[in-house]
């Protein structure tokens, strides 16, 4: 019996393992499949992006990106995002404490219309507002002869973009504004904060890495935004042409170095958001850690 | 600060979370609102704190209508259920954060502030843990510490959801003396709300018993013992 017993114990040793691991066979297959995904579908399409665009050397993509065009697509597409992303914080940290700390009736339906943009192609958004604030509609008409047109001219350019990223900070902020409840806020109103003290000084210090995620995604959006952009802008080169549709026109012109040297660019603008993004969390790990314990 | 209820009720759309009720709260005593979940005791305080307007009834505080007061104009130092101390802030700070929300006129300056924050921290017999932050706590040292933020604010009365209710029986025992002994140091009229009626009998002068919305039976805790006025009260401390 003891013999027995014995004997069975180093078996029983070698298969034993916790109960949510898999064995090594099927983590190396989910391991692969993850690893040839990204590489394929992610780093791969990055590296020939920057390779295509530095196949003629570095003076060719700074000449390219010198052009007066190239100039007026990067000083737009970077005014647009600095529009759209400070209207779409004050929008979503709106919207978000509508939702979060108020009951009324009507909210499943607002939160259904905030997830609009995700659902509708950009396209259709851009048609809309061609058809809103067009030269041949009322308002339009109006516009124009006031000499403010919004169709083929900035405006509807900051409306296409501000439509399209409209959910990103509403939906970071949701979830954790929910989660947090309102009980900090109703304790600041008892010890007698004003309800314009308790945003600043609880509020916002508990929202604020999601409201940071909210802004890095709305962002990238922003200025990488194609088909709503492409109908509302008319793309008139050295106007209204943004990063994304410069990129386009350079293309189909077999201006390649010109259109993935801008392509890089655009890249890289999104890299640095990432990158900013993962120092802040690096710098205030403990912060961060703080805030999930309690 | 005397506390009159006059014929409160609410409710919230289709349901009654109180029926009119009405209650009067002495001068400095220590008052549990007793009953099960859904019995309307926090919906009780919460109207008493200015967290909640009542749907009809009024609320009178030292004879005057305080009904309409905005729940910063009451003053009630209110302690919840899970402390809702502010994570972000120090101790400290949140010990100081009634201190600094006063307007300009009436805000003590920063040594005053540094001083009553200092006193309250060894009221509550915490000295030294004003530069943690909340997650660095543990369960009894946060009640305490967000006992001592309602007392910053100088309050006219004490308000507490369920002070007890998320810790470990020991240290609950041990909270009890300490809010009793806060309590008849400061002789602030205090209201808390309990369904643990071991607590309520033992700690307060009055108890409230509560159940659907409606006030049983108001009572010293040897009367209701002696004389349950109906069969859930019966039921109910026996239990």
């Amino acid at each position: 019996m003891s013999d027995a017993t014995l004997g069975r114990a180093p078996a029983a040793a070698r298969a034993f393992r916790p109960a949510t691991q898999e064995t090594p066979w099927v983590r190396w297959t989910l391991i692969v499949i993850a690893v040839a995904g990204l590489g394929i579908l992610v780093a791969a399409p990055l590296i020939v992006v920057f390779a295509e665009a530095l196949g003629e050397g570095w003076a060719a993509v700074i000449e390219s990106l010198g052009h007066r065009d190239a100039r007026s697509a990067i000083r737009l597409t970077l005014t647009i995002a600095a529009i759209a992303v400070p209207l779409n914080a004050v929008f979503g940290i709106a919207a978000a404490w509508l939702i979060t700390k108020f009951d009324f009736r009507g909210k499943a339906f607002l939160i259904t219309l905030i997830d609009l943009p995700f659902s509708v192609s950009p396209v259709v958004a851009g048609l809309c507002i061609v058809l809103m604030f067009g030269a041949n509609s009322f308002a339009g008409g109006w516009l124009v002869a006031n000499g403010m047109p919004i169709v083929f001219a900035v405006p509807g350019i900051v409306l296409a973009t501000l439509f399209v990223t409209f959910p990103f900070v509403a939906r970071e902020l949701i979830p954790v504004m929910i989660e947090q409840g309102r009980a900090e806020e109703e304790a600041a109103l008892t010890l007698g904060a004003s309800g314009w003290r308790v945003f600043r000084t609880v509020t916002l210090p508990n929202i604020r890495w999601a409201l940071l995620y909210g802004v890095l995604l709305s962002n990238a959006r922003a200025m990488g935004e194609f088909g709503a952009v492409a109908v509302v802008s008319g793309k008139i080169r050295g106007q209204t042409a943004t990063m994304p549709i410069t990129i386009e026109m350079l293309y189909n012109e077999y201006l390649s170095v010109a259109a993935f040297g801008m392509a890089a660019l655009l890249t890289l603008l999104a890299l640095v958001t990432l990158l900013l993004k993962a120092g802040l969390e690096i710098r205030h790990a403990d912060q961060l850690a703080a805030f999930r314990r309690l | 600060m005397h506390i009159e209820i006059d014929e409160i009720a609410k409710i919230f759309g289709a349901t009654t979370a109180l029926q009119p009720v009405s209650l009067a709260i002495p001068s400095g005593a220590l008052v549990a609102l007793l009953g099960p979940s859904g019995s309307g005791k926090t919906t009780l305080l919460r109207i008493l704190g200015g967290l909640e307007y009542p749907s009809s009834g009024r609320v009178l505080f030292d004879g005057q209508d305080a009904t309409g007061l905005t729940v910063q104009e009451r003053r009630a130092g209110f302690v919840f259920q899970s402390y809702a101390l502010f994570r972000h802030m120090t101790v400290f700070d949140n010990v100081a954060y009634g201190l600094n929300a006063r307007p300009r006129a009436t805000r003590p300056p920063r040594a005053e502030v540094a001083r009553r924050v200092t006193k309250l921290l060894d009221l509550i017999q915490l000295p030294d843990i004003g530069k943690r932050y909340p997650s660095q706590l543990s369960g009894g040292q946060r009640q305490r510490v967000a006992l001592a933020r309602a007392l910053a604010i100088e309050p006219r009365m004490l308000l507490l959801d369920e002070p007890f209710g998320a810790l470990d029986a020991k240290v609950r025992k041990e909270l009890r003396q300490g809010l009793r002994h806060i309590h008849d140091e400061t002789g602030l009229t205090t209201v808390f709300v309990t369904h643990d009626q071991e607590e309520a009998m033992e700690l307060a002068d009055l108890v409230v018993v509560m159940s659907m919305g409606r006030i049983e039976q108001i009572g010293k805790p040897s009367d209701i013992r002696a004389r349950p006025a109906t069969p859930f009260v019966r039921e109910f401390i026996t239990a």
